[in-house]
């Protein structure tokens, strides 16, 4: 029974209702890298991510077997304390999720439900995650106006941002550019870089050329199951498996 | 955590007050009228046609015959009307106007039953007494003052299922030839007739629960009327008159007939619920 | 050719015959409340809303039935809304549909349907003489709060269902429980359409007569206590027309009546359009 690695997916398997979404994963995460998440539309990948932080918890009639344990400790354990959990493991969604208040509350929502009231510390909190979001000299100004008037690419930097302030240990970010245009998709890239000195990182990339510019490692999903896993280069230019080249080269999508 | 569980089931138990107090109802309503109806008999108490309460005499076929008139008659009134108004927004008047109509429309359901009843009253009864005869206190105005008081809620439910057809129903036929009328008429109508008729069962439940605009009007004879122009008691006005001063088993009977409409609401009721579903499936 | 005539013939009498019934019908409703508001609106004037009522109400105001409707209202609105909105809670977010809900569901349905005299006869049986409050403000009160709660339960549901999934799920993914997601996500979006639906409980209270006359009593006496029995507007309107006390009394009571019943309705729609129809 390994236990290496921040993450270790043990036999894991999820089911909506009757519907297999995940079958029979075997993975394990190291720390302080990025993980890419690649393949093709409904292989399991949200899933994969929602069941790190027990987002797929919320949703009715779904069941799991197999086990996830983060630092060696077993998330689906009935003690797991779930907003503990999900602070440690934050998320991004696909699509910007700024909550209808000010940008200033956004980014100290999540501290605040944890407990903290202080102004002082609040504030210092707000500025160093947005900053962290390279968001902070956009927004510095203007930061008690609506987040709802921000643009699609400051939005996911708020959103970031937001998650930050909760000090976690894993990021997960589910095709975090998708609708956004060049400039904030390189913004959002250049800033994940820089975070995987203290996070460690999943992101499921927007396309195969994302992942090939950001991930240290990458895993391969069709249909549920995780066909192929490995160092980036390796999966790029020498894929073992017939299903992961003909991904890779184009020939489905 | 434990927090949470208890907040959880606080709100449980929070929920569950809509179902309590219904129990609570038809418990204490039963607790105070059965026993009365059991004593009469209840083939005596619902079919007897004889009400005087002060000889011992619980006998409430007038009311269930006037309720059944009146009622009926504002269906006559309200359901035509109804449809031709909720036809009228929906189709053949330009969306602005509709849209300013139909709060006024609403604003008209909130009106208190006792300003309708007021104006039946001052200006509808002594128009009937005049032209048609009687006391004008009478089923006839009834009918009509009650058929108005339906009006909104069959309008705005009926238009609602008007407005929920899809388009290619409509467009589907005009493309076909048919002129506007004829797919209203023969596309439109027979498609949304399950929601109209569930705006007819809550009007018809509205009209059957109606108390005060009925006492101001309906003249209150406790007795079989045999025309429309005679007046008439109510299930509901007969417990909204003599509430006020019954007492023991006189106040009792008032209960009983309170039993009594519970059943044909709750029966009501159901059938409006058991079409909904039947809608929706 | 014959044929494509008579078509256009039924089209247009039948769009006749609507458009005479629709008119008709709109200027009779129109009618009924400009017949009121003329004879009454002209006695309207402070002292009538400042005095209360005199001679069994041949002379003076209705004060006394102001503040009648005024506690009668909050007594209402004050016991339903806790437990209105707390029913709209549960079903929307500690639940799916499942047995409880359905009963839950069925029981605010057919407490819907329930006429207001059974409401009266429930009130003066459980209230009055059973929990010993007699006649007084806080039996009408407590009655109606069992009248109005299944209009805040759908509203507040309706509103509770509008907010959207992503809030939620965003607050969860930042540690939050379903309680703190309510508290700070859920209700404070859902604020406008819930005091949509209370404002719609206030006009209920407000024209209620049936239910408020075996309930609280009929007393113009301006109250001392919750304990005191009470006359609503609409109740002294209701026994000033049928006593035939003094109609010039009763119209201005009903201009009045309407008058109020208005403002809430402006106000309920006004919250509507304003905060609750915004894509």
């Amino acid at each position: 029974m390994e236990k290496q690695g921040k993450i270790v997916f043990q036999h894991f398997q999820f089911h909506y209702g009757s519907f297999l979404a995940l079958k029979d994963i075997n993975l394990s995460i190291r720390s302080n890298q990025i993980f890419a998440i690649l393949g093709p539309a409904r292989s399991g990948k949200t899933t994969l991510l929602k069941s790190m932080n027990r987002l797929t918890d919320l949703i009715f009639g779904t069941n799991h077997t197999g086990r996830i344990f983060i630092d060696g400790q077993e998330i689906y354990d009935p003690n797991v304390s779930l907003p503990e959990l999900r602070r440690r493991v934050g998320m991004v969604f696909d699509l910007p999720t700024a909550l209808p208040l000010s940008i200033f509350e956004n980014v100290a929502y999540g501290p605040r439900l944890k407990g903290l009231r202080e102004k002082g510390r609040l504030e210092e909190t707000v500025e160093k995650s947005l900053q962290a979001a390279v968001l902070w000299d956009e927004v510095k100004d203007r930061l008690h106006s609506s987040a709802l008037r921000l643009s699609g690419g400051q939005q996911q930097r708020l959103c970031i941002a937001r998650m930050l302030a909760l000090e976690p240990e894993i990021i997960m970010l589910d095709e975090p550019c998708s609708g956004l245009d060049p400039i904030s998709t390189a913004s959002i890239e250049r800033s994940l870089v820089a975070l995987k000195e203290k996070y460690t990182i999943l992101l499921v990339p927007h396309n195969i050329q994302q992942a090939s510019r950001v991930a240290d490692r990458v895993g391969f999903f069709l249909g549920g199951e995780m066909i192929e896993e490995g160092l980036a280069d390796q999966i790029f230019t020498r894929p073992q498996n017939r299903k992961t080249e003909d991904y890779i080269s184009g020939r489905f999508g | 955590m434990f927090r949470e569980k208890v907040l959880e089931k606080s709100f449980l138990l929070i929920a569950l007050s809509s179902i309590s107090i219904l129990a609570l109802i038809a418990f204490f309503i039963f607790q105070q009228g059965i026993p009365l109806m059991w004593k009469v008999g209840p083939n005596s108490f619902l079919l007897g046609d004889r009400w005087f309460p002060s000889k011992e005499s619980f006998g409430i076929f007038p009311m269930i015959v006037g309720s059944f008139w009146v009622t009926l008659g504002s269906l006559v009134v309200g359901v035509p009307l109804g449809v031709a108004c909720a036809i009228f927004l929906c189709e053949l008047t330009p969306p602005a106007i509709a849209m300013v109509l139909r709060p006024m429309i609403q604003l008209l359901a909130a009106i208190p039953s006792v300003i309708y009843g007021f104006w039946g009253l001052i200006v509808l009864v002594p128009i009937i007494r005049d032209s048609l005869g009687g006391p004008g206190l009478s089923i006839l105005a009834g009918s009509l003052v009650l058929g108005i008081m339906i009006l909104p809620t069959i309008i705005s439910i009926a238009e609602d299922s008007l407005r929920a057809l899809p388009r290619s129903y409509k467009e589907g036929a005009l493309s076909l030839g048919a002129t506007h009328w004829q797919t209203i008429w023969r596309v439109l109508l027979p498609a949304a007739r399950s929601g109209i008729a569930s705006s007819v069962i809550l009007g018809m439940g509205r009209a059957i629960g109606e108390t005060m605009a009925m006492i101001m009007i309906l003249g209150n004879a406790a007795q079989m009327p045999h025309s429309i122009l005679d007046s008439a008691r109510t299930l509901t006005t007969n417990i909204g008159i003599e509430m006020g001063y019954a007492s023991g088993d006189h106040r009792q009977a008032l209960f009983a007939t309170g039993v009594v409409l519970f059943f044909i609401i709750m029966a009501l009721n159901s059938l409006a619920l058991f079409l909904s579903r039947r809608r929706r499936a | 050719m014959r044929m494509r005539i008579s078509r256009h013939h039924t089209q247009a009498l039948a769009k006749g015959v609507i458009w005479v019934a629709a008119f008709s019908t709109l200027v009779v409703m129109f009618w009924i409340l400009y017949q009121v508001l003329r004879e009454g609106l002209p006695r309207l004037h402070f002292e009538f809303f400042l005095q209360a009522p005199r001679q069994m109400g041949r002379a003076g105001g209705i004060s006394s039935t102001i503040i009648g409707t005024i506690a009668l209202t909050i007594v209402a609105i004050v016991i339903a809304t806790p437990l209105g909105v707390g029913t709209a809670i549960f079903l929307r977010e500690y639940t799916r549909e499942s047995r409880v809900s359905r009963v839950i569901r069925f029981g605010t349905d057919c407490l819907a349907g329930v006429p207001s005299i059974i409401f009266g006869l429930f009130g003066f049986v459980f209230f009055v003489i059973f929990l010993g409050l007699g006649w007084s403000i806080l039996s009408g009160g407590l009655t109606l709060a069992t009248m109005i709660l299944p209009t805040i339960i759908c509203t507040a549901e309706e509103a509770i269902k509008a907010v959207p999934y992503t809030y939620r799920e965003a607050s969860f993914a930042l540690g939050g429980t379903r309680w703190q997601t309510i508290r700070k996500m859920v209700l404070p979006n859902a604020l406008p359409g819930i005091l949509t639906g209370l404002l719609l409980g206030v006009g209920r209270s407000v024209g209620e007569t049936a239910a408020v006359i075996l309930t609280a009593g009929s007393s113009f006496i301006t109250p001392g206590s919750l304990f005191s029995p009470i006359r609503t507007m609409a109740v002294h309107f209701y026994i000033l027309a049928r006593e035939g006390i003094s109609m010039e009394m009763a119209y201005a009571t009903g201009a009045a009546l309407i008058l109020l019943i208005l403002a809430i309705n402006m106000a309920a729609n006004w919250l509507m359009y304003r905060y609750v129809h915004r894509a």
